[in-house]
C-alpha cells in the first residue's frame, strides 16, 4: 500500500483524528493532572429541566484510552467500601476537573490500592505546584461555594 | 433501487451528541465516486448506473480496465468508426479499484464522467451499507451458528464445544439415518456480503468527504463498501442532529 490519495491506510489515522478534534477539551486544560492526583469531578447532573453539579472527589488510579475515547478512573473510600467510578475525559458533562493535593507515584495504573486499607492508601505528597482548576465553565459557582 | 455511493469504512470512534452523550460512530470516507457506465433499459435491460470509487494506479490496471475508463487506441475502434459505429461515452478517469452498480427505478439523469459526492445524503436519516465481513476461516458451530454447546462439567467430557446430535434414525429423509439438508454445522465463515440496514446518520462532511454513521458496519477498516439511504422508516429517533426524515420523504 502506498501514499497514494486514493488509499486510505496512510490517511486513516488522520481522519480519525480530524473527526475527533472537534468533539475533544483543549489539551492546556487537561494536561496537568496526573495520575495518583487527589480530584473533585465536577459533573453536571440533569434533573427535568434544571441542572445541578455533583461533585466527586478522590484519587486518580487510572487514565486509558486515547482520542475523544480517553477516560480515568476515580477511586475514593465512602463508608469503608472502596468506590471507583470511570469518566469520559472529554465528556461536556465534566464540568471541571479540580486537583487538590498531587501524589507522587511510579506507576500509571494504581489498581495496588484496592488491596490497601486505611492509612495504606495515602500517597506521598507530589509535585508543588498545582494547577487547581481545570475547565472554565460553572467555575464561579464553585469557587463562591469553597471560599 | 435507490443511487448510493462507494466509499471505505476508515475506523471507528466516539463523539458526543448535543446532549453530552457519547455515541458510537464508524466513520465512512464517501466518494467523490465517477459515474463510469449509464446502463439502459433498451441496451441492458435494466436501469443502473454503473459507479467508481478509488483510483489504480495505471500501471497496475490492466488494458481492459484502462479502457473502461478511458479511451485506448485500437485497430477495433478506429475500424468501428470507419463503419460509423457511435462509440460508448468514457469517464476519461483514472482506473478505479472499487466498481459496482446502483440499480435504479427510473432512467438515470446523471452522465457518464460525472462525479457524485457525499452532499448526496445530505437529507438522509438513514443509511443501509453492504460490504463484505471480516473472513474467520474455519470455526465451530457455537462462533458460527450460535450453538449453545454443550455443558461445562457434569460428566462432559472433551465434548464441551459439539454440535451435538445431527440426526436420528428416523428424520424427515426417511427412515435412513440420513441428516437433513442444510443442517448447520461447522466450516468457513465470513468473507460473505452483508448489508447492515437502518444505521443512522451522524453527520456529513461534504468537506472531506465523510458520513459518520451510528453503529458498526461489516469488515475492517479501509474495507470498501456499498452506501445508499435505507428503505426502511426508522421506529424510534433516539436523538437527531440531522435532518428530519421528513425532509427525506
Amino acid at each position: 500500500m502506498t501514499k497514494s490519495t486514493a488509499n486510505g491506510q496512510s490517511k486513516r489515522g488522520a481522519v480519525l483524528a480530524l473527526v475527533e478534534e472537534k468533539y475533544r477539551k483543549p489539551a492546556k486544560e487537561l494536561k496537568p493532572f496526573e495520575i495518583g492526583d487527589q480530584v473533585e469531578v465536577h459533573q453536571r447532573i440533569q434533573e427535568g429541566s434544571k441542572e445541578r453539579i455533583q461533585i466527586f472527589s478522590g484519587t486518580v488510579i487510572a487514565r486509558r484510552g486515547s482520542g475523544t475515547r480517553e477516560y480515568f478512573t476515580v477511586r475514593r473510600i465512602v463508608q469503608g467500601e472502596g468506590v471507583e467510578r470511570k469518566f469520559p475525559l472529554h465528556s461536556p458533562k465534566l464540568a471541571r476537573i479540580v486537583v487538590k493535593r498531587s501524589g507522587r507515584v511510579r506507576r500509571a495504573k494504581l489498581y495496588y490500592l484496592r488491596d490497601r486499607v486505611g492509612k495504606a492508601t495515602r500517597l506521598r505528597e507530589g509535585r508543588k505546584v498545582i494547577v487547581e482548576v481545570l475547565g472554565d465553565e460553572g467555575a464561579k459557582s464553585t469557587k463562591a461555594k469553597q471560599s | 433501487m435507490t443511487l448510493g455511493l462507494l466509499g471505505r469504512k476508515m475506523g471507528m470512534t466516539q463523539i458526543y451528541d448535543d446532549k453530552g452523550l457519547a455515541v458510537p460512530v464508524t466513520i465512512l470516507e464517501l466518494g467523490p465516486c465517477t459515474v463510469l457506465q449509464v446502463r439502459t433499459k433498451e441496451r441492458d435491460g435494466y436501469e443502473a448506473l454503473q459507479l467508481g470509487f478509488a483510483d489504480k494506479p495505471r500501471r497496475l490496471a490492466i488494458r481492459a480496465e484502462r479502457g473502461h475508463v478511458a479511451r485506448i487506441e485500437s485497430k477495433r475502434n478506429k475500424a468501428r468508426q470507419a463503419g460509423g459505429a457511435t462509440l460508448e461515452p468514457k469517464a476519461n478517469c483514472e482506473p478505479k479499484r472499487y466498481i459496482r452498480e446502483f440499480r435504479l427505478a427510473e432512467p438515470a439523469s446523471q452522465k457518464v464522467g460525472e462525479n457524485l459526492t457525499v452532499n448526496l445524503f445530505e437529507n438522509v436519516a438513514a443509511v443501509d451499507v453492504i460490504g463484505t465481513t471480516k473472513g474467520r476461516g474455519t470455526t465451530g458451530v457455537m462462533k458460527r451458528h450460535n450453538f449453545g454447546g454443550l455443558g461445562a462439567s457434569h460428566g462432559v467430557k472433551r465434548h464441551h464445544r459439539a454440535a451435538g446430535s445431527q440426526s436420528g434414525h428416523a428424520t424427515d429423509r426417511g427412515n435412513s439415518g440420513k441428516k437433513k439438508k442444510g443442517k448447520r454445522m461447522a466450516g468457513r465463515y465470513g468473507n460473505e456480503r452483508v448489508t447492515v440496514k437502518n444505521l443512522k446518520v451522524v453527520k456529513v462532511d461534504p468537506e472531506n468527504n465523510l458520513l459518520l454513521v451510528r453503529g458498526a458496519v461489516p469488515g475492517f477498516s479501509t474495507n470498501f463498501l456499498m452506501v445508499r439511504p435505507t428503505n426502511k422508516r426508522r421506529k424510534t429517533i433516539i436523538y437527531q442532529s440531522a435532518p428530519s426524515k421528513k425532509a427525506k420523504k
